[in-house]
């Protein structure tokens, strides 16, 4: 039972922490191409400025609690992906500094080479993340040691490439969405645009994807035998078609939410479609991690539990509130006195 | 060049790394959140600029801090999963708890905080530092206890194949995590007010804005010279945990060959790895390291060789860093009592200014080596008396852990000197104009 909850925590943390970071790294690869001048690039990184950095740790307690709660599978995952995980990890470095540190030098060369920096630093996370997602969904070839017998190019199969380009669409749309609720005028108008043409190419490679785990995975089969849990797919869909209604309605923050409300089910769908596996064996389902032959003792969980029970509710309660701080639209008018 | 080799040099270098710019924010949020709260409290308009002024280098540091402890995070997994297939029910929880009470608060106010100097008060931007000061050094905390669980495991049972925690308590309250905790996080301190006080005098010398560095130094000056006492005390509780709990270093520390009753410290002595014994060893004070460990001079210390070569950490490295530690720690003791007595007249002093300056990297060497003596020291175990280092790597290939080595000094490498470059330049510009910062 505490395995099960655990699982169903670590699924969650992985949503929530795609749906905060999803925006932000969707508004990094979007600084490059959105913004006409660099007023309207000040303009997202005054939007991502604040909350980026809170939004990561999601990633890093992700992370954790998969080493607290389910320390077999953190050693057998973190390192069969070791080449994509460090690759993730250069990314994300990259990124931060360019976050942080673009403002520091008054020098257009400087700038532009940490825009760059921000691109490839939130491009290759969503897209690593999607590829990572998807191999686990589908299993890796471990054996029974848990050593990965594949390679980094094992990963990029296709369905692995599926998921990463459906991580990278999904991410790009959230961020096209929290751009035109946090700003206005001629930047929100394209932000909008670009949401609308982002849907439609989604809607076909969520489409496929789904289609495609059929194919791949066994994720369906825990569907199949409670059809009950078709709820969150059926969800899924039903965000997915709500972030279209509510662009022809103008309503962006409605839009934004049904853009989280897509990620956060996409996620928990493969998720629930893994249990009670964490990292099935694509070799031989004997071989799989599992909630039962990977957990950590009874005492941990409950301590864990204790601890998340209490903290996670405090995070996201300072967190909500920094966002509700952070909520005024950033403008033309207003963006030098987000600086620093 | 096998996989624990590589493996062990990207982590030591990943480690070193972070802790290149830990320090700094541990102790520059504690001074900042001050000047901020004298500010809200006093409207002395200069205790606002100091803040502007070392928030920016602040800022900077602090980033590289943030991206490199990621690193360190997922490398438990990458690098060493068998360690973490083995301890994660007990290292993982730390690490677990680490991101979820501290390292949130601490990101999520950062944000606040640098975006917030017009949205904000005073004194709720002083608050918002508090808590990212508080955040930091908490965060400190759980990852000191994850730590000293590797130098004296405590409240586990092997069991299932694997150490299992059996008493929760025992692991974050035992001694030996809290006095390296004192020890780790005012050694941050001192490092942090020598940072202060090195930038201030290169602005005094010049004569520069004298009132507000002035303040800024004196400030420091305080702050290290408490923190550089309470370094040196619970380093010295620390050492007495090490005598207790971890013999071979204690030994390795000291270059300490031979099991005796009455062991003394050499003032001076080089170790001769190879024939088992120091190729030197002259200026003894009697009794002093059976003193110092186990508080009677006539106590026994065992001398390295009551060990086979293979359970002892490296010698030299251990003694040199560990020697090179006290020395500096003594020196920065030694500065700050010398500038607390002359704190009201510092201007007349342009030497003491000078040498505060160029004490800036001090204490970096200082916390790098005490980290040494700390982790070296502790081999060739990861886990004392319970794992061998080299049994604790993942079943990686040495291509793929020689290529993330390469791509992790050059970022590493990238990364420090533009942080180091921009640190420079802030540091030598000097605090923007009142009229600046009302803009």
């Amino acid at each position: 039972m505490l395995e099960t909850t655990w699982f169903v925590l670590w699924g969650v943390l992985w949503a929530v922490y795609f749906m905060l970071d999803g925006f932000d790294l969707g508004l990094g690869v979007l600084q490059r191409f959105l913004p006409k001048d660099e007023t309207e690039r000040r303009i997202i990184y005054s939007i991502m400025g604040p909350v980026w950095d809170g939004n990561e740790v999601w990633l890093i307690t992700a992370g954790g609690v998969t080493f607290a709660a389910f320390p077999k599978t953190y050693a057998v995952m973190f390192s069969s992906l070791y080449s994509a995980l460090l690759l993730l990890l250069f990314a994300l470095i990259i990124r931060a500094v360019a976050l942080e540190l673009r403002g520091q030098v008054d020098s257009p060369g400087w700038r532009k080479l940490w825009d760059i920096g921000a691109l490839i630093g939130s491009f290759l996370p969503a897209l690593l993340l999607g590829v990572a997602f998807a191999n686990i969904f589908q299993g890796i070839p471990i054996n029974e040691q848990g050593v990965n017998q594949g390679s980094l190019l094992t990963l990029l199969n296709p369905y692995g490439l599926a998921g990463g380009v459906l991580f990278v669409l999904l991410f790009l749309l959230h961020g096209a969405l929290w751009l035109a609720v946090r700003t206005t005028s001629d930047l929100q108008a394209r932000a909008v645009r670009l949401a609308g043409q982002l849907w439609s190419v989604l809607l076909v490679v969520a489409v496929l994807f789904l289609a495609l785990s059929r194919a791949f995975t066994n994720l369906w089969t825990n569907y199949i035998n409670h059809p009950v849990l078709l709820l969150i797919p059926f969800g899924a869909v039903c965000c997915l078609l709500w972030i279209r209604i509510s662009l022809l309605r103008r309503t962006w923050l409605a839009a934004w939410v049904s853009s989280a409300g897509v990620i956060v089910l996409c996620t928990l769908f493969g998720v629930v479609g893994l249990y009670p596996n964490l990292l099935p064996s694509s070799l031989n389902p004997d071989w799989s991690m599992t909630i039962y032959n990977s957990s950590s003792s009874q005492l941990t969980l409950k301590i864990m539990l204790g601890v998340a029970l209490v903290f996670v509710p405090i995070v996201i309660i300072y967190q909500f509130m920094v966002y509700r701080f952070f909520s005024h639209k950033v403008t033309r008018e207003n963006v030098a006195e987000e600086a620093y | 060049m096998d996989v624990v080799f590589l493996s062990r040099l990207q982590f030591g270098i990943a480690a070193c790394f972070h802790f290149l710019f830990v320090p700094l924010t541990l102790g520059l949020s504690i001074l900042l959140a001050i000047m901020e709260t004298r500010y809200a409290k006093t409207g002395d308009e200069d205790y606002r600029r100091m803040a502007r002024f070392w928030g920016k280098l602040f800022v900077i540091n602090f980033v590289v801090g943030v991206v490199t402890g990621l690193t360190l995070e997922f490398q438990f997994g990458t690098n060493w999963s068998r360690y973490s297939a083995y301890v994660g029910d007990i290292f993982g929880s730390l690490l677990a708890i680490e991101a979820s009470v501290a390292f949130f608060l601490e990101s999520t106010f950062m944000g606040v905080w640098i975006f917030g100097w017009k949205r904000i008060s005073p004194k709720a931007h002083a608050t918002v530092m508090w808590l990212v000061a508080a955040a930091s050094s908490f965060s400190a905390v759980w990852i000191i206890i994850a730590n000293a669980w590797m130098q004296h495991p405590v409240g586990y049972v092997i069991r299932n194949g694997r150490a299992e925690l059996n008493d929760f308590l025992a692991v974050v309250t035992q001694p030996f995590a809290w006095h390296t905790l004192l020890h780790t996080l005012s050694g941050a301190y001192v490092l942090a007010a020598f940072f202060v006080m090195g930038v201030s005098a290169y602005h005094l010398l010049r004569r520069y804005e004298i009132a507000l560095f002035t303040k800024s130094f004196r400030l420091a000056l305080t702050f290290g010279l408490i923190f550089a006492i309470v370094a040196a005390v619970h380093g010295h509780y620390n050492g007495g945990e090490v005598a207790k709990t971890q013999p071979t270093k204690l030994a390795a520390m000291e270059s300490h060959w031979e099991t005796e009753k009455g062991a003394p410290i050499y003032l001076l002595a080089i170790p001769d790895e190879k024939n088992n014994r120091n190729a030197l060893q002259i200026l003894p004070i009697p009794g002093a390291l059976s003193m110092l460990a186990y508080h009677s001079p006539s106590a026994e210390v065992k001398g390295l060789n009551h060990w086979p070569k293979e359970e002892r950490p490296p010698v030299a490295l251990t003694f040199i860093s560990f020697r090179l530690m006290v020395g500096l720690g003594m020196l920065f003791m030694g500065l700050t009592i010398l500038g607390w007595f002359i704190r009201h007249r510092l201007m007349e002093y342009g030497w003491f200014l000078k040498v505060m300056l160029y004490a800036i990297p001090l204490p970096y060497i200082a916390l790098q080596a005490g980290w040494v003596v700390a982790e070296v020291g502790r081999q060739p175990w990861i886990v004392y008396g319970v794992m061998k280092t080299a049994e604790a790597a993942s079943p990686l290939a040495v291509s793929q852990v020689a290529v993330s080595l390469v791509g992790f000094i050059a970022i590493y490498t990238l990364l420090s000197i533009v942080a180091f470059w921009l640190l420079l330049k802030a540091a030598r510009k000097g605090p923007e104009t009142a009229l600046a910062i009302t803009l």
